[in-house]
């Protein structure tokens, strides 16, 4: 069974077509990208296959189960998750409570036995609070166990974001340009950091600009333009498509592609 | 995390102390009434920092649900004779079920929106209550017999002040066990941003609906306290700035501290209560304090004082 | 059409004029500054309160009018200025809080200047009503919905022809772009509290010969006037005009043929009814958030 499945996806803003007819399938335990250039509807793809647009027409199967009109929240208690290009970290609380959030994503309004302080609501707490321990060093934030979220630098709030989202421990993750804003090295360390994720199992989607970090780890990537498909397949297929070099990659990439 | 416990448990046996020890030094009954008061005003402000502080939510309302729980219980207790806790509870499960209907449709505005959507909510119960004078006896308001219990008639500022102690005592001990519970984190992580939180799978809807419900329901046993204590109630109860007062206390307090709701309350109590004496300054001195302490310390007393002790550790 | 209904109709767009001046000041501010000033109504008090003691202090209407309004303006302007200005960012309860603070600041001001008493204002061109199919039109109502279409209309040339008004506009659109264009969105903002308060002072002075002036009246003005401005779309200016048609009749005709005590809760209603079915209201942009 594939993770996702998207048939004839669209959505319109008033009278701008942001995302056309478009259909992809994602198979178990790729990485998927999604490039094109700014305003090609990814982060609207994003949306809508995470439940905070409702699509106007088309379907999305997550692990063949309909999704259509779930709320996010529903859609993280079966294993999908995302973070977003502009983060949106929780400012007001630690970085550690931020991933402890994900992780006890569980937390039923159990209201009364929360103000009750039971047992088991402090043993929930507890584990909650180890397992984001773990998460931060595995994200390599280590250092900032202690700290207030608006404290960190951006380049580890990136990071604290996918700590977050591991935390729901997501079957598919979709990753809205992780590497936005971050130096060569900082792109490294995502890329590494993506690729044991997907060698634990979850499915990956990702949106980005940086190509060589797309290039390097994608299975496979869909290319959007103007919100429907323009290409579809691995990295040298892309790489070698002349629609797609001639608009996004430039013919100098195309070289390097080849050589690679 | 052990850290995390110490100010909690430091901060409720101070409060239990304080409560203990106050009757030794207040010199009379006027004393006692006004720390009554101030403990009816922190309960409602515990709940509706919940909703603001930490949920991050708005309410110009809150106030209907402190008359209607006043009412309530006059209402039960007066002209149908229920028992004071049968009528107390009833008129608090009661305002729960209205607040969570409410709560769908009005939770779902952000912002501006949220705070009008509240206000005309809490208008609109407060002109009611002023109109149906056929049982609330309109804007004269009505008398309220004493709260009774088994046979026990609480009676007197110091018999009232130990009511309301403990109250406020237990209140407070939940609402911390709330806010350092799981479900507090989803809470404050609403606050940070609802559209995240949603994604990590926090039911975000259901989450405000029910800490709405919970400082309504706050509000509610609130204002049957108060109904009882003071013996006799009118439809200001409700009113708009009754609305406003609280959500100062709240905020002068400092949002999404516990122990500041109680000290804004405690302020924004008496203070009053001095100005009374500058009888036609009073509403001018207010509304100075209000925007002074707004402009210039916008997270309120409480979190601004912790903020510039941490600077001087530093 | 019935006298009665005449009768209901007259008054309901009377004080509708009104509720929609209240309510275009509201969106002007909020256009430029995203705050919802809760003092708004404390200006039409301001208006009628200043005129009254004015004249009985000897001055000549007219220039008891342009006093009245000009003091409006200057607190309109040091309003935006030293309450609102230094909060800039504050979390939206804060700000609430703070005009809020503003309107009983204001009204304590004036109960202790002036008094708390009820007050009458003598009516501009007489009180003998004017019969017209039966129902009683005051001249006064007539300067009210005059003085409304005069004020809309002026409003309509200053931000559609001069510079100033379209700086304002484009400021509301875009903060940031008409920064960058060399406006002072700073200057944006204390304008139109200014302009607000004008606007809210001359309402005031207009209906006070109707129903009588005193330090509470701002209350329950501003927030029957915010009501329009929710129904027009908040934002939208002219659509506050029609919102508070909408809210004036409405109330009137509930007074009239429902019940004259309910006759309040019917803006609140409305404003509930508004939020809940289409907060964008009548003629407001939908909104959504980037993410």
């Amino acid at each position: 069974m594939s993770a996702l499945v998207v048939t004839g996806l669209s959505k319109n803003f008033g009278g701008l077509r942001a995302v056309s007819d478009l259909s992809f399938t994602v198979e178990e335990g790729q990485i998927f990208s999604i490039i094109g250039p700014n305003g090609a509807g990814k982060t609207t793809v994003f949306n809508l296959i995470t439940g905070i647009y409702r699509p106007d027409d088309g379907r999305v199967w997550l692990h063949g189960g309909d999704i259509a009109g779930k709320p996010p929240s529903a859609l993280a208690a079966q294993g999908l998750t995302r973070t977003f290009q502009n983060l949106q970290i929780f400012f007001n609380m630690t970085a550690l409570e931020n991933v402890m959030v994900g992780a006890d994503r569980t937390a039923e309004s159990g209201f009364a036995s929360a103000m009750l302080r039971l047992p088991a609501v402090r043993r929930r707490d507890a584990r909650a609070c180890e397992q984001a321990i773990g998460l931060m060093q595995r994200v390599g934030l280590a250092a900032y166990l202690a700290a207030d979220a608006a404290s960190l630098p951006y380049g580890a709030l990136k990071r604290l974001e996918i700590a977050r989202a591991l935390a729901t421990r997501p079957k598919l993750l979709l990753l809205d340009e992780p590497a936005a804003g971050l130096n060569r090295s900082e792109t490294k360390e995502i890329d590494a950091l993506i690729r044991s994720i997907a060698e634990d199992g979850v499915t990956v989607i990702l949106v980005e600009h940086d190509m060589r970090l797309v290039m390097g780890i994608s299975d496979r990537i869909l290319v959007l333009d103007r919100g429907a498909r323009l290409a579809e397949g691995s990295a040298q297929e892309v790489g070698r498509n002349p629609d797609v070099v001639r608009a996004y990659l430039g013919t100098g990439f195309a070289g390097s592609a080849d050589a690679a | 995390m052990k850290a995390l416990l110490a100010p909690r448990t430091g901060g409720l046996l101070a409060l239990a102390i304080v409560i203990a020890l106050l009757p030794a030094v207040l010199p009379n009954n006027f004393y006692f009434n006004v720390v009554i008061l101030v403990g009816l005003n922190a309960i409602v402000c515990i709940g509706l920092n919940l909703l603001i502080g930490y949920a991050g939510q708005i309410s110009l309302g809150h106030a209907g649900f402190f008359g209607l729980g006043a009412y309530a219980s006059a209402l039960l207790t007066s002209s149908y004779g229920w028992p004071s806790l049968a009528a107390l509870v009833v008129g608090a499960a009661a305002v729960g079920a209205l607040a969570f209907l409410l709560a769908r449709p009005i939770l779902k505005l952000k912002g501006h929106y949220l705070a009008m959507g509240t206000l005309g909510m809490g208008v609109i119960i407060s002109i009611v209550l002023n109109q149906e004078a056929g049982f609330t006896g309109g804007p004269d308001g009505m008398p309220v017999p004493a709260f009774a219990v088994l046979g026990w008639t609480a009676y007197g500022e110091r018999t009232w002040y130990w009511i309301v102690g403990g109250t406020l005592l237990v209140t407070t001990w939940l609402a911390l066990n709330l806010i350092e519970s799981p479900v507090g984190r989803a809470l404050r992580a609403i606050h940070g941003s609802e559209i995240a939180a949603e994604v990590i799978g926090v039911k975000t809807e259901r989450f405000k609906t029910l800490v709405f419900v919970i400082s309504a329901v706050l509000a509610s046993v609130g204002g049957s306290m108060f109904a009882h204590y003071s013996g006799f109630i009118t439809p200001s109860e409700a009113e708009f700035f009754h609305s406003i007062a609280f959500v100062t206390m709240v905020v002068l307090g400092g949002m999404a501290s516990i122990f500041g709701s109680i000290l804004g309350a405690a302020i924004l109590t008496v203070l009053p209560q001095f100005l009374a004496v500058f009888h036609d300054y009073e509403t001018l001195v207010l509304g100075a304090v209000m925007m002074g302490v707004m402009i210039f310390l916008p997270k309120g007393l409480l979190p601004s004082l912790a903020e510039l002790l941490r600077r001087r550790r530093l | 059409m019935s006298s009665q209904f005449l009768q209901f109709l007259i008054s309901g767009i009377t004080v509708g004029a009104i509720y929609a001046l209240v309510g275009l000041g509201f969106s002007i501010v909020y256009n430029s500054s995203q705050v919802i000033n809760f003092a708004q109504g404390e200006f039409v008090m301001l208006g009628g309160m200043a005129t009254v003691f004015l004249i009985a202090a000897g001055a000549p209407m007219p220039l008891a009018v342009v006093l009245a309004v000009l003091l409006a303006v200057v607190i309109g302007f040091a309003l935006g200025k030293f309450a609102i200005e230094p909060a800039r960012g504050a979390p939206v309860v804060s700000i609430i809080i703070i005009t809020i603070g503003a309107s009983i600041f204001l009204r304590g001001a004036a109960m202790l200047v002036w008094d708390r008493n009820f007050h009458n204002m003598p009516a501009f061109s007489g009180s003998d009503p004017i019969d017209i199919g039966g129902a009683a039109l005051l001249p006064q109502s007539i300067w009210v919905v005059g003085g409304m279409v005069i004020i809309v209309a002026a409003l309509q040339l200053f931000f559609s022809h001069a510079r100033i008004g379209k700086a304002m506009l484009a400021t509301a659109f875009n903060p940031l772009a008409a920064q960058l264009v060399g406006i002072s969105t700073r200057w944006m903002l204390l304008l139109s509290f200014a302009l607000a308060a004008g606007i809210g002072a001359i309402a005031g002075i207009l209906i006070a010969p109707i129903t009588l002036t005193y330090a509470g009246v701002g209350i329950m003005l501003g927030l029957k006037g915010f009501s329009a401005a929710i129904v027009g779309g908040l934002g939208n200016p002219m659509g506050a005009v029609a919102g508070g048609l909408v809210v004036g009749i409405a109330e009137a005709m509930t007074a009239g043929y429902i019940s004259s005590a309910y006759k309040d809760a019917v803006a609140f209603l409305i404003i509930l009814a508004v939020l809940v079915i289409r907060p964008s209201g009548l003629f407001g942009r939908r909104q959504s958030d980037r993410v």
